[in-house]
């Protein structure tokens, strides 16, 4: 009786912090793989329109993306207010989406490369002109797998 | 001699608690410098180029479903104004032709569905249309694997079952070069 007594008297009572590292580092990891780097800093205000009939891009090196939308705030100065296009991080014509994707095609192997897809993340209120320029520049270049980026729509 | 002995009951264990920090350190830089995409979106495969324009009057009137929408996005529909909510049913009565009417199309392999927008056309509206258009066809593909196999039309599928269901309803849909009028 008196020995256990004595022996918790003596021992201050202290949760172990040793395996919080351990958890923090699962957490890092989750977010290590569910995330990818950003790679190129928006310049332009993207709101993708919601739709229901939507299906998911499985393999994120076999994409590259196109921006579509209005020049945000601190660069309207030097870009305007229409909508623009970004290719990776910087504002450009139509006529530079070929080597855009010549650039991309080049990093994937050669037997995925048919299975590159052209995802257009575009706003939903630019107007169908410049998205119809890209379209037929696509169309022209050989890019024919095109995904127009969308959210979910919650109800039907 | 008593100063060393204390100091060496201290090294003989590495401090743990900052370890902690470290790690949240690196958890805080990771979440800011990474985004988690939405890589969602409606696939399409576009038309491959070609110079000369497809003439669509070739085709039987009966066997085009032609919408329009301009740059007001306002919807035509066969020649008549129509409303979105509308567009889907419509659209699968027209492919499927269940009552064998006249002015629809003559078999869901011959049915076409042409859509035209104008260059003012909102980004937003086009794709709510190509959503229900592309979701018409999404539920007959359903229905039909239902009445063929009993299951949803999905990735599980076969491919040969796949093709059976895409050959008998294939999905046209033709974009005509859309109209100049309301660009801003």
């Amino acid at each position: 009786m008196g020995k256990f007594s004595k022996k918790r008297g003596k021992v201050m009572p202290e949760v172990s912090t040793a395996s919080l590292p351990d958890i923090i580092f699962m957490l890092l990891f989750f977010f290590m793989v569910v995330t990818v780097l950003r790679d190129s800093e928006l310049k332009v205000d993207v709101v993708t329109p919601s739709a229901t009939e939507l299906t998911k891009l499985q393999e994120k090196s076999l994409v590259n993306y196109l921006y579509i939308g209005k020049p945000k705030d601190n660069f309207k100065d030097t870009h305007g207010t229409k909508p623009r296009l970004q290719l990776g991080d910087k504002f450009s014509t139509v006529a530079e989406i070929p080597l855009f994707l010549e650039r991309h095609k080049v990093k994937v192997p050669e037997n995925k490369r048919a299975r590159i897809t052209s995802s257009l993340r575009i706003d939903g209120k630019v107007t169908m002109g410049i998205v119809q320029d890209i379209k037929t520049q696509l169309r022209k270049t050989g890019q024919l797998k095109v995904n127009y980026s969308a959210k979910q729509k919650q109800e039907r | 001699m008593a100063k060393t002995n204390s100091r060496d009951r201290m090294s003989n264990e590495i401090n743990a608690g900052s370890m902690a920090d470290i790690a949240f350190l690196l958890l805080i830089f990771f979440l800011v410098t990474t985004t988690v995409v939405e890589d969602k979106g409606i696939t399409v495969k576009l038309p491959p180029w070609s110079e000369d324009e497809v003439d669509p009057t070739k085709l039987k009137t009966r066997n085009v479903f032609s919408v329009l929408v301009n740059a007001s996005n306002q919807l035509l529909v066969r020649g008549e104004p129509a409303d979105i909510m509308q567009l889907r049913e419509r659209a699968k009565e027209f492919i499927m032709n269940p009552r064998r009417a006249e002015d629809l199309s003559e078999a869901p392999n011959k049915a076409i569905i042409s859509l035209k927008n104008d260059r003012g056309t909102n980004y937003e509206t086009y794709l709510e249309v190509y959503n229900e258009l592309k979701g018409a066809y999404n539920e007959l593909w359903n229905e039909d694997a239902q009445r063929r196999y009993g299951t949803d039309y999905s990735d599980s599928m076969t491919r040969e079952q796949k093709k059976a269901i895409k050959s008998a309803i294939p999905f046209v849909l033709s974009e005509a070069e859309p109209t100049t009028f309301g660009e801003e």
